[in-house]
Parts: structure tokens; sequence; C-alpha cells
């Protein structure tokens, strides 16, 4: 019998599920060349470059970018590239930290055996089975009952006053994060051998070069998948975020939901597209980076 | 001293998870802890908390009014429960269908060439990284009176000389469901590929050897051993929907209002922290309470990191 054998039944499901997953994205890139100020109706493409364009029965001079038109006007709105500055910054500094003692921790609860051990392994399991509301607006209390304290107890004032910011959604996207990382670099963990490290401890390796050289190199494909599945949880997080987030530290979905609430142009289209572009190029580049790593030891 | 920490397993266990332990503990535990607190007290006019011990929100919450229209002091006004009820039903019906969507997926992608088999996987996650509010855009761009899916019926409808009325689709509990359902699908795909890939091919030729037939198969190997799969999926779609507010805010407009939207506005627009506080501490029993007794039943999958 022949395992790779699937009935056509199965085989049809399957496009209809990818067709399922695929069409909406399609219809949102194709939207973004759309030759419509409200993005309701599609009234066809923007034409190739002409000096005006008609749209929504009349005619406006046209951008230099041809049908990339809402493209255009996207590189020139600040809010976004404000926006995506900070989900980026956001996304970054979190994973880092993130990673690092995500990594500890995960270390230590595969490897130690210590008093809070089951403590810290259980509040991991936190932000898998309580909704992220509750998770938000738990912060956004914690948040708004410390700052008023301190603000009236060091007599803050003004600018000096503390309030929801950048820090607040980074410490915040943290606490969420750091669970995924440590199960992740866990699960790595678990499938080890430990005689590698006895073997490097034996020929004289003290513990930090043994880390360094065996335990390190080893765990490190556990470590980057936890840190990359981290970064994309930052980019995605909306919940939390939006109950964290203060002037200034608007990130790129907050920024989409606030526009959605509103008018829509094909801005927001244009926006989606590189925002998918950039993603998927990443990924894809990741993932061509490790599998290059991954073929040398596996024949050694 | 730092020779006394290199001998000290336990302590050097311990502070290698301290930064976790410790900001997990400031970050959630307390939160909850806060959340508690504030659903106990009671809301000041303009807005801040007032810590005092009052059952008032949770009465609230389950009925109780009183603000009545047949003149009596006290009556049922059921405006909650519903809300706690609609959040309930809909996160019970998008698991079920995204369940039996992302079963034939997964079996497919299980069963494919293991060549072909990462780029199938790819093929599921790529939108997943697609922003969570964008792929709730493209709904609505998809279901509007004026969208694609009406152009492509009435299309149709044309060709067949049909007379077609666009279809009122957007802002109905329906689009909700399907926002739902195409948001979380991946979360179940994922889970059920990796339980169906664990399944030794033996087990299949063993099926076969004594004369089970593809469907019986099946029944007996295939669906019992990817049970994990199915439970972990399940925690990963149920959950999140129940908390969910902006596919109901965007693709439900008033019309489908969930637990989450009930929140939000207590915290932003109504501004009363305290019945909101008490609304999601509702929402996280209820959730913990449906999660505890499915994963007793099924068990807890290790299918979860997987995903």
């Amino acid at each position: 019998m022949n395992p790779h054998r699937r009935s056509p039944l199965v085989k049809i499901a399957a496009f209809l599920v990818y067709f399922f997953l695929y069409a909406p994205i399609v219809i949102l890139v194709l939207y973004s060349f759309n030759a419509s100020r409200v993005n309701v109706k599609f009234e066809g493409f923007i034409p190739n470059f002409s000096d005006t364009i008609e749209m929504d029965g009349s005619i406006v001079k046209a951008s230099p970018c041809g049908p990339f038109h809402w493209y255009c006007d996207l590189a020139k709105n600040d809010d976004v590239i404000d926006a995506a500055s900070n989900t980026l910054t956001i996304a970054l500094t979190s994973t880092i930290i993130a990673t690092i003692i995500g990594t500890m921790a995960a270390l230590a609860l595969q490897r130690y055996d210590f008093k809070i051990k089951p403590f810290s392994q259980l509040s991991l399991y936190i932000p898998i089975v309580i909704p992220e509301i509750v998770m938000g607006i738990g912060i956004l209390s914690l948040f708004s009952q410390l700052f008023g304290w301190l603000n009236s107890a060091l007599d803050l004032s003004g600018d000096a006053r503390l309030s929801l910011g950048m820090a607040t959604v980074t410490v915040s996207h943290i606490a969420f994060m750091v669970p995924f990382v440590t199960l992740v670099v866990q699960a790595r963990l678990q499938g080890f051998d430990k005689s590698f490290e006895e073997a490097a401890m034996d020929l004289g390796a003290n513990e930090w070069i043994t880390f360094r050289r065996v335990t390190f190199p080893m765990i490190l494909p556990g470590v980057l998948s936890g840190a990359l599945l981290a970064f994309t949880l930052s980019l995605d997080d909306f919940v939390i975020t939006f109950f964290t987030n203060g002037p200034g530290s608007t990130t790129l979905p907050i920024y989409v939901y606030g526009l959605l609430r509103r008018i829509v142009t094909p801005q927001v289209n244009a926006l989606s597209t590189v925002w998918i572009l950039i993603v998927f190029t990443a990924v894809v580049a990741l993932q061509w980076i490790q599998s290059r790593e991954q073929k040398p030891t596996a024949h050694s | 001293m730092l020779q006394r920490l290199r001998e000290n397993k336990s302590a050097q266990g311990t502070l290698l998870a301290l930064p976790t332990t410790v900001w997990l503990f400031i970050l959630l535990i307390i939160p909850l802890v806060l959340t508690l607190i504030v659903s106990f007290g009671k809301r000041s006019p303009d807005g801040d908390v007032i810590y005092t011990f009052t059952l008032d929100n949770y009465i609230r919450l389950f009925g109780y009014s009183t603000d009545c229209t047949n003149g009596q002091t006290s009556c049922f006004d059921p405006l909650y429960v519903n809300i706690l009820w609609r959040s309930l039903t809909l996160g019970f019906n998008t698991t079920v269908i995204v369940i039996l969507l992302a079963y034939p997926l997964a079996y497919f992608i299980a069963r494919a060439d293991p060549k072909r088999r990462n780029l199938f996987l790819f093929m599921v996650l790529i939108p997943l990284w697609t922003n969570f509010v964008i792929r709730v855009y493209a709904w609505m761009m998809l279901l509007r009176k004026e969208g694609a899916i009406n152009i492509v019926i009435g299309w149709i409808a044309n060709l067949l000389h049909i007379p077609f009325t666009p279809l009122e689709m957007l802002y109905t509990p329906g689009a909700v469901l399907v926002g739902m359902v195409y948001e979380f699908l991946p979360f179940m795909i994922l889970p059920i590929y990796t339980s169906l890939e664990k399944i030794d091919g033996s087990l299949y030729e063993a099926a076969a050897d004594l004369g089970a037939n593809a469907f019986k198969t099946f029944l007996r190997v295939t669906l019992p051993l990817s049970m994990p799969g199915v439970v972990a999926g399940t925690i990963l779609v149920f959950i999140p929907v129940m908390g969910t507010f902006v596919v109901s805010d965007l693709l439900g407009g008033k019309q489908v209002i969930l637990v989450g939207n009930l929140i939000q506005r207590q915290f932003l627009d109504a501004r009363d922290p305290t019945f909101g506080s008490a609304a999601s501490l509702v929402l996280m029993v209820m959730t913990l309470i449906v999660t505890y007794f499915y994963t007793r039943k099924f068990g807890f999958g290790d299918e979860i990191v997987a995903a």
C-alpha cells in the first residue's frame, strides 16, 4: 500500500481550504491598485503613467508612480512611518530581552532543581490559557495604579509625569513572549544528549566553556526559532498593545485599526501589501539561512 | 561567595529562572490579583475606582437590574447574560468549524510527499504573517455590499439570468463567525498536522493486513492518535476567540457584541473599570472551566508548543 496515496476527496478539501486562506489576501492586494479614493467599490486599476486619472467621477492629478499611486501616498504618510518604526523598535527590544531571559529560564527548568521551580513552570502557561484581553486590562490597571501613585508620591508634573508609552508596551510584550521562548527552548533541551557536555567536562572544559562551546551551539536552533516566534508575536500583537500604548507609541496594528473605524483608502491595502511582502521575504530568508546552517551538522 | 554559588546547584537554578519568574509575577499575576480587587470596587462619578468590597458588579453582570420598566424595584435583565452566552456559543461554533476545515488539510499535508510537505506547511503559515487586523480588513472588503463576493455572485446570477440583489453580509453574526474561523484556522492545522505526522506508518500497514478498509483505518487508527493535536488546537482556538473584540467590532458592528467588546468599552468609552474587571474575570473563569474539563477528558498534549 502506498502511504502517500490520498483520496481525491482529501485533495479537493485541501485545495478549498487553501483557497479560503488565500482569496482574502489576493483581494486585499488587488484593491491596493484601486482607482478610487473610497475603497468600497473596485473602480478598475489605476491606469499606467498618465498625467491625470479619473477617480470617483472627477479628474485628479496623477502621482508620478503610475499604478503604484497608493504606495507613493503611503511613503509620504508620516504617521505610517512613525507607527512602523515604533512597531519595529518594540518588537526588536522585546525579542532580545525575552529571548535572553526565556532561554535562561528554560535551562534552569530543564537542568536544575530549585524551590520555586513548580511556580516558575506553572506561570509559563498563564498566557496560553488566559484570554489576552484579561491580561491586557490587568496590566492597564497595574500601570494606571502604579503611575498614579508614583506621580503623586514623587510630585511629578507636566512632561515628567509617568504615563503609558513605548516602555509600557515593550515591558508587556516581553511578559507574553517569554513563555513561548522558554517552552520552545525547553522542548529543544528535552531531546538533548547530555553525554556531549559530560565529555567536554571530562576533557577539562569548565562550566562556562562547556556552555559556550557545547550547550549553546546545540540549543541555538531552538533559541532562534523561539526568538522568531517571539518577534512575530510582537509584530502581530493587537490586544496587549491596545491597552498599554499611549500617545507617541502607536504601532502599525493600532494605526490600521484606527483607520478602519473611519474612512479607508486603498492606502491601507498598499500598507498591507508592503507588510506581507516584507514579512514574507524576512521569513524566507531566515528559513534559507537556517537550512544552510543545518545541512553540515546533519551529516556529521 | 562566587565559589559557593558554583557549588550550589539550587541557587544557580533559582538565579537563572529569576528574571522570567519575577517578570511574569509582576506583569501577569499581580495584574490578575489587581483585577480581582478592582472588580469588587465601585466606580466613582469621574470614572475612577473606589476600593471597597461589593458584589454589585457581578450581580449586575448576571442580570440583576434596578432599572425596570414594570415598576418593580428589581428585575432580571438578560443583557449581559446574553452577551456571555453569545460569546460561549460563538467560541464553540468557531472551534467546531475550524476542526472540520483544518483536519482534511492537515491530513493532506501529513500524507504528502515528504519533499513537498514543508512547502505545504509554509503555505499555511503565510496568511498568519499578514497582520491580525489586516486579515479582518480583508474580510470587510469581501463581505461588503459592493464587495468581491457580491460581485462574483452577481456575475454568476447574470450569466444564468437570475435576478440578484446584493446580499447584506457585513455587520451580521455570520460575518463574525467567518472572520473568527479565518483568523484562527492555522492554529488548528499546525497541531493536528504535528500529531498526524508522528503516527508510525507501520500502524497503517498493520491495519491493512488485518483487513481494515481505508475508512475503518481512519476511524480506529488515525483519528484516535491525532486527538492530542485536536485538543491542543482547540485550546489555541477557543480561548482567543472568547476574548477577541477586533473581529466582532469590525465585522459585526453594533449587531454582535461579545464579552471582549463589553470589557473594552468599560475601559475606554463607558469608563467603568470595576464592571469591566468583573466581566473579564467571569470570562477567564469560563474559559478555565471549559479548558479544564476538556483537557481532563483528552489530556494536555505537547503539540501546543509545536504550533
